[in-house]
């Protein structure tokens, strides 16, 4: 399971920079390493792209895992660099920026847009499995989430919009509710297909959510 | 004040409807013109709901301008641009101006029409909608409270008999009827063949079917669609009929298809009733019905 990330266009980074000059930039060595959008490489990247429009850069670090609390470690392990530019650059996703803007008073600006968390199904292919919803239902789906699966997010079957066991918003995408028939229907269980699934109760958990475990 | 439209129904005879899309735009002269046209020659006019995802006059607007036409209204509801709270408002201000008839749609992808960065909303589904129309008739809001005068709609859904694989949509149908969808509006047929059989199946289900019969306007269109549009299939000689009409008669030959399409399914009552859609050229549609011994 990785947050999936891709990098903000250098326009929009630039933007976000106007009038702040002294740039730290936190990477992480965890999601947006592995998707390249974040790690080693790609600060090294940022800090000559950053150099180029005339930043002064007051150092990097790559954050083993930048959403945990070890982020406030290695923060407080590079607190002198941190505090002498005027805003981090964080190229983790939005978690890690939550995560630093915990600790010094200092603005962080995110460099990536977080998109979804993804499972790889095949090397290097992630797909969204699971949108939080709050109400599962892959035991009567036969595992395929129809709220992520399914473009609509339509939980009573397909729409008139499938063909040929594609979606209409892409030929190359499966319907959804095509892969549940088929596998409801190999396990013997189209039963639960025909039951009448009522509206979704959008505030099982009230935002914004939160959980406390005691 | 009854539905006109379900009067017709449940009279027996051979029912039919058509559509109106309204304006992008507050011209409405166009979509009084159509309405116009119609509204004598059939038993209901469908006003399309941002058909294709694409922003236009709303739905309930047409509706309105179809009862002031002195005709009757069936008015398109897609679950795609407002969630239950905004659908439910909707048909109570429908039912107090007069519209009687629904038809339930999931609704096309926002992706595909002309608002692609818009919200798709889906709250509720098509069978969701039919129920919640069936909820607000009883009386009561999705939420359990109760309505200070209740609604009375005709209701209906769509099926798609072409569909490739058929069985979930059929599922979806079953479900459709189980929910209390009164009459079906198909997806385009052209395969008088195939098109039996599924009535063969739907004829077990206690509910009105209306063929879908979608102009054919020329060979082009008819290829584009038989490969583009999900659920459509135009059989081979039908493409060779359109393919074989000199160009400034192939509108003429989709009219004469449609119309022999339209006197078969009457004449052999294999359901119970057409729903023309002419996409576009609304002003064919007597033509059609002409060509249709109608």
């Amino acid at each position: 399971m990785k947050s999936m990330t891709k990098q903000k266009p250098i326009e929009e980074i630039q933007q976000s920079l106007e009038g702040l000059d002294k740039v730290f930039i936190v990477g992480c060595g965890t999601c947006t390493t592995l998707t390249s959008t974040g790690g080693v490489e790609q600060v090294e990247e940022m800090k000559e792209k950053l150099q180029e429009m005339g930043k002064w850069l007051t150092g990097t670090v790559v954050i083993p895992t930048a959403c945990d609390d070890m982020t406030d470690v290695a923060m407080k392990e590079n607190e002198q660099a941190i505090r002498s530019a005027d805003c981090i650059l964080s190229m983790s996703c939005a978690l890690g920026v939550h995560r630093m803007s915990l600790y010094l008073d200092i603005p962080v600006i995110p460099a990536v847009d977080t998109l979804f968390i993804g499972v790889e199904e095949t090397p290097g292919y992630f797909r969204e499995a699971c949108a939080q919803c709050g109400q599962c239902l892959l035991g009567i789906t036969a595992g395929i989430c129809p709220i992520t699966a399914c473009h609509k997010g339509l939980v009573n079957g397909p729409c008139g919009g499938t063909n040929n066991g594609k979606c209409e918003v892409d030929k190359e995408k499966d319907c959804a509710w095509t892969l549940i028939y088929n596998r409801l229907k190999e396990q013997n269980r189209l039963h639960l297909m025909r039951q009448y699934q009522p509206p979704r109760n959008h505030h099982i958990t009230l935002q914004p959510k939160s959980m406390k475990i005691s | 004040m009854v539905s006109r439209f379900k009067e017709a129904l449940d009279s027996g005879k051979f029912v039919i409807t058509s559509e109106v899309a309204p304006p992008k735009g507050t011209n409405l002269e166009k979509m009084q013109h159509h309405i116009e046209l119609l509204k004598d020659k059939v038993d209901g006019i469908n006003i399309t709901d941002h058909q294709s995802s694409a922003m236009r006059f709303p739905s309930l607007g047409g509706c309105l301008a179809v009862l002031e036409s002195g005709g009757e209204a069936i008015m398109q509801m897609t679950c795609r641009d407002r969630n239950r709270i905004a659908l439910e408002a909707d048909l109570l201000f429908a039912y107090s101006r007069g519209v009687r008839n629904v038809l339930c749609l999931t609704g096309d992808a926002v992706v595909v029409g002309d608002h692609k960065e818009a919200m798709g909303v889906f709250d509720l589904d098509s069978l969701q909608l039919i129920n919640t129309i069936h909820t607000l008739a009883g009386g009561k809001d999705l939420g359990g409270n109760d309505l200070d005068g209740a609604v009375e709609f005709c209701v209906g859904a769509i099926v798609t008999p072409e569909a490739q694989p058929l069985e979930p949509q059929l599922i979806k149908f079953e479900k459709k009827v189980e929910a209390g969808a009164e009459f079906f509006q198909t997806q385009a047929i052209y395969d008088l063949d195939n098109f039996k059989k599924f009535m063969d199946y739907a004829r077990k289900f206690k509910t009105k079917i209306l063929a879908g019969i979608v102009l054919l306007s020329s060979a082009r269109m008819a290829r584009y669609m038989t490969a583009n549009v999900p659920g459509i299939f135009v059989p081979q000689d039908l493409l060779d009929e359109m393919s074989a009409a000199p160009k400034e008669a192939m509108l003429a030959k989709g009219i004469e298809i449609a119309g022999r399409t339209i006197a078969a399914l009457k004449r052999d009552a294999v359901c119970d009733g057409v729903h023309i859609m002419a996409i576009g050229r609304e002003e064919t549609v007597p033509d059609i019905l002409a060509a249709a011994g109608m």
